[in-house]
């Protein structure tokens, strides 16, 4: 037996489902061989910032007492999940990855959290994560980098690091991550997992601690697209709570999934196969753009002539709204506080350097500097009108193709240490997933098939904004000729000893 | 050359909306600190801010009656500073797109009418409150009550248009009574309702140029901002005459010494990084939803004014003392009508009514005598069925007991006596035992008249028609002949 099919964390959703309701499996069998899989290899990988055994293992019997009386709450009912440690739930940490809030519990659940728990899944934990999901690599983490399951010398990828290792190495069927310029995507590519981020506004962001309000957005990631399109059913959909959450009705992803594909015009966007891709990653994207032609999609070349300044805008935009969103932290009320100060000013000043790490103060600062008196209209005005030639770009592009197609990252995940010093080359590691969220489009990344041995490599697919359906269509048309992600064979060899 | 003051205000007008301005939680005064808070207006990570419609709907009327542009599309900006009752660490406001721009507030300044322009009107949050070293907390220690943060504000720019302080006495006069009369807010300076900054500077008469202008804050009553204003002016004055120069600054007022205390200099000034509140839209304003809030709108103090002094016939102080509040002009509307007597309703209220209600305290809406039972008492006055100075006493009879006139009138047996023989013999008995007095009278000395006129009122407790008995005592006294 393999891995995937001894470990029932390691199935699609849609088979946890039904092994559940048969009875095959029960959610404490589930629960536990999560449990198993974060004590045999979170030292290793520090993917769970916090676990809770009692509440999860108390939350899988009464699944299976609903379950077995056949009340089942829907195909989430005894599903065990993780969140990102940005995203909050009521008694739990959420730290953000960051000194600042490591001792503060959230006394209320986000709206995410509530409609998981409300469907029946059962919360595990909180997710290590770049400190307030601001970096490429899960290096900027007060707590520690977190680990490539397929490479131990390499990053997850980020800033959703631990939730992208939690799916990939057995940890948990599902877990959520946030996106602001790609931070679900990249490492989901670098990890060989589902990982999505939706249209701006269709995920509720209330109770997601907010780095760059108007690019964030809640994202799915899970080992198969199956299990994103039903996460994302149950999550997706107006909220009172958030007044940028999106009205349109939620259609029923997963069974759009069953329909027959029609002809997808494909636009293979040119700017991201130039100078800079990588050569492992170039050679998997040209099998996987045949791959789709194989089942019927018809490719062509499309241009997003201003991506090239998504990089600057983002940096602008996004740092301009963190240095606001991040200003709550001040050691007043909750969090860290510094101690023996004298004045309001020194507490403010030594809570705040003390408090935050490097990444997230170079953020603050160029954000503050971008929004202030006399700089405003040179850098985040002009910033603004970048976003809407992009958005622009998109809206040209799905003039002409159905769905977007190019690499999630120019290269594969890369060594840690690599690029912590070299602020710059970090941020470029986005450059290709950045335009999604400015534009507020859905975007996907899907494991291509990789020779063994090989670091995983994503398909990056892009659709017009709320056609979720679309995309996820097209992506699970690709898993099924593609064949889905391989386990991680680090992880496979330890665990097959046993 | 003399000195011209130029004063602009800006007011901050509390909405008494039943939940703050972006959360459901309950907006009231008095309330035990910090229990009036949730993660929205704590600020708690993840909190996200969702508009109180009825708090644009309050803010849209205000426009509306001050007769401002209303924005089809405003947009709420962060305004960003560091305080410790500033939980996220930015107000929720708006920036460069208000709800609501131009517009005017009239005035009355010594019965001169004029109309104050404004600059605009937005809508915002609160913050919560500090209290340095009070009560308990006496000494070093600050402590926090955030149960006014997020309270819905809206704050109204008046244009530089203010030349005496008495003007912007009357300027937050009728700004208060416009609030009330439109029932968005209490308008109480004393609570906080509405807090007021004053910008001042000085130049010469007939310059066009403005001056450099200070902020002063800290004004919580009318009377301060007038003093604060003319303080103020008075030490730019000075500073100019020396031939020093006014540095742009935000000072304090001390309302005990009566003086201005520096606050922050230019150079110190915020930079509040204003910029779009992602977190919410824009604020889109359809026809309906003007319509809507069109349909809230009713006569405003001005206007009741001079309708007052058309329709009841009194004088425009007195108008403009009834209309000061919807309550009382409300109270004396309904005393007026249901008498059908504005002038004696006039009268009754400023006086009588307005005296008591002095001495109890509290509000018109409470005052012991309904207003048909007041006018049931003019009635009695006006159908000549009790004289005027009866009804005094029929009045504090009513305040004590609580029962309507007619039947006081009864009880008492107060009704007015106007028959002839009966009166006749009242005076003839005044004449009698006044004799010294009548002497007096027909000697020439006629002031003497009103000693005799009370006497006759005296022995009649009161009840003594005075037209007939005044015909009466003034034929008796002419024919010097006594009955």
């Amino acid at each position: 037996m393999t891995a995937a099919e001894s470990r029932p964390a390691l199935w699609p959703i849609p088979r946890l489902d039904q092994a559940l309701e048969q009875g095959e499996i029960t959610a404490i069998d589930l629960v536990n061989d999560c449990i198993t899989r974060i004590d045999e290899w979170n030292e290793t990988l520090n993917a769970f910032l916090f676990v809770d055994r009692q509440g999860a293992l108390q939350s899988a019997r009464e699944s299976l007492d609903r379950r077995r009386a056949g009340r089942s709450l829907g195909p989430l009912d005894g599903i065990p999940f993780a969140l990102k440690d940005n995203i909050v739930a009521r008694g739990m940490p959420a730290t953000c990855g960051s000194r600042i809030l490591e001792n503060f519990i959230s006394p209320y659940d986000a709206t995410l959290t509530a409609r998981l728990k409300a469907a029946g899944a059962i919360l595990l934990g909180k997710l290590n994560l770049d400190e307030f999901a601001m970096g490429s690599s899960n290096e900027h983490s007060a707590f520690g980098p977190a680990r490539n399951p397929h490479d131990f010398a390499r990053v997850p990828g980020g800033s959703s690091g631990g939730s992208c290792i939690a799916v990939a190495s057995g940890m948990a069927p599902l877990a959520f991550g946030s996106e602001t310029g790609g931070s679900v995507r990249l490492p989901a590519s670098f990890c060989g997992v589902v990982g999505m981020k939706p249209s701006y506004g269709r995920i509720s962001r209330s109770g997601l601690v907010a780095f760059g309000s108007s690019l964030d957005q809640i994202g799915p990631v899970a080992r198969t697209v199956s299990g994103i399109a039903l996460a994302l059913r149950a999550v997706a959909g107006l909220d009172p709570d958030d007044a940028t959450s999106h009205p349109a009705p939620v259609p029923d992803y997963f069974a759009a999934l069953a329909s027959t594909l029609p002809r997808m015009r494909v636009g293979v966007v040119k700017e991201f196969l130039g100078e800079g891709v990588d050569e492992h990653v170039r050679r998997t994207m040209e099998h996987a753009l045949r791959t789709m032609e194989s089942f019927g999609c018809e490719l062509q070349e499309v241009s997003l002539p201003h991506a090239e300044y998504g990089v600057s805008a983002y940096y602008v935009v996004a740092s301009a709204e963190a240095s606001s969103n991040l200003a709550r932290f001040d050691g007043v009320r909750y969090g860290y506080r510094a101690k023996d100060v004298a004045t309001l000013e020194e507490l403010y000043t030594k809570s705040r350097s003390e408090g935050f790490g490097d990444e997230v103060k170079r953020r603050i600062m160029i954000g503050t500097f971008a929004l202030s008196a006399g700089y405003y209209d040179t850098y985040y005005g002009r910033a603004m009108r970048a976003r809407g030639l992009i958005a622009r770009d998109f809206a040209d592009a799905f003039a002409k193709v159905d769905v977007l197609a190019s690499p999630v990252s120019p290269t594969p995940a890369f060594r840690l240490g690599d690029r912590i010093d070299d602020p710059l080359a970090m941020y470029l590691t986005d450059a290709m997933t950045i335009p999604a969220n400015l534009a507020g489009v859905p975007a996907i990344s899907v494991p291509c098939p990789v020779a063994e041995g090989e670091l995983p490599v994503g398909l990056h697919l892009q659709a017009p904004f709320l056609q979720e359906e679309r995309l996820l269509r097209v992506a699970a048309a690709f898993e099924d000729a593609a064949g889905a992600a391989p386990f991680p064979k680090a992880l496979a060899h330890a665990g097959e000893t046993r | 050359m003399s000195w011209e003051t130029v004063c602009g205000l800006e007011v901050h007008v509390q909405l008494s909306t039943r939940t703050k301005a972006f959360c459901a939680c309950e907006a009231v005064f008095g309330a035990p600190p910090n229990s009036r808070v949730c993660p929205v207006c704590l600020g708690l990570p993840g909190a996200l801010p969702v508009l109180n419609d009825r708090a644009v709907d309050d803010a849209l009327l205000a426009a509306m009656a001050l007769q401002c542009d209303i924005a089809r599309v405003s947009i709420f900006a962060r305004k960003n500073y560091f305080y410790p009752d500033l939980p996220k660490g930015y107000q929720i406001s708006q920036y460069d797109r208000p709800l609501a721009s131009g517009g005017r507030v009239p005035i009355d300044v010594g019965g001169e009418l004029r109309e104050i322009p404004l600059v605009r009107i937005h809508l915002e949050e609160d913050a919560g409150k500090s209290l340095h070293g009070e009560g308990e907390t006496q000494g070093a220690e600050s402590r926090i009550d955030l149960n006014r943060c997020g309270t819905p504000l809206i704050e109204i720019v008046s244009a530089p248009a203010f030349r005496h302080a008495e003007e912007a006495g009357a300027y937050l006069e009728s700004l208060r009574s416009i609030v009330q009369y439109l029932g968005i807010s209490d308008g109480d300076m004393s609570q906080g309702s509405l807090r007021c900054d004053a910008n001042v500077s000085v130049r010469r008469v007939g310059a066009t140029e403005l001056g450099t202008k200070t902020e002063v804050k800290n004004l919580n009553s009318i009377k301060m901002v007038e003093k604060a204003i003319q303080v103020e002016a008075r030490r730019q004055i000075e500073i100019l005459e020396r031939g020093g120069a006014i540095e742009q600054a935000t000072l304090l007022w001390d309302d005990r010494r009566e003086e201005v205390r520096p606050m922050r200099l230019k150079e110190d000034a915020h930079d509040y990084r204003y910029f779009p509140e992602p977190d919410l839209m824009p604020l889109v304003v359809d026809e309906a939803r003007l319509d809507r809030v069109r349909g809230r709108l009713l006569e405003l103090p001005f206007a009741r004014r001079a309708r007052f002094v058309q329709e009841y016939d009194i004088p425009p102080y007195d108008a403009g003392v009834l209309t000061a509040s919807r309550e009382l002009a409300d109270w004396f509307e309904e005393v007026a009508r249901a008498s059908g007597d504005g002038k004696a309703a006039s009268n009754w209220t400023m006086g009588e009514v307005l005296r008591v209600l002095k001495e109890r305290g509290g509000s018109i809406r409470d005052f012991p005598i309904a207003p048909v039972r007041l006018a049931a008492l003019l009635r009695l006055v006006r159908e000549g069925k009790i004289t005027g100075s009866a009804a005094k006493s029929v009045f504090a009879t009513m305040l004590s007991t609580g029962d309507a006139a007619e039947a006081i009138v009864e009880r008492e047996g107060l009704a007015q006596i106007s028959d002839q023989s009966s009166l006749e013999r009242i005076v003839d008995d005044v004449i009698r035992e006044n004799a010294s007095q009548v002497e007096t009278y027909r000697s020439g000395k006629s002031q003497v008249f009103g000693y005799l006129m009370g006497q006759v009122m005296k022995a009649s407790r009161g009840k003594a028609n005075p037209q007939v008995a005044t015909r009466l005592l003034e034929e008796r006294l002419k024919s010097g002949n006594p009955a």
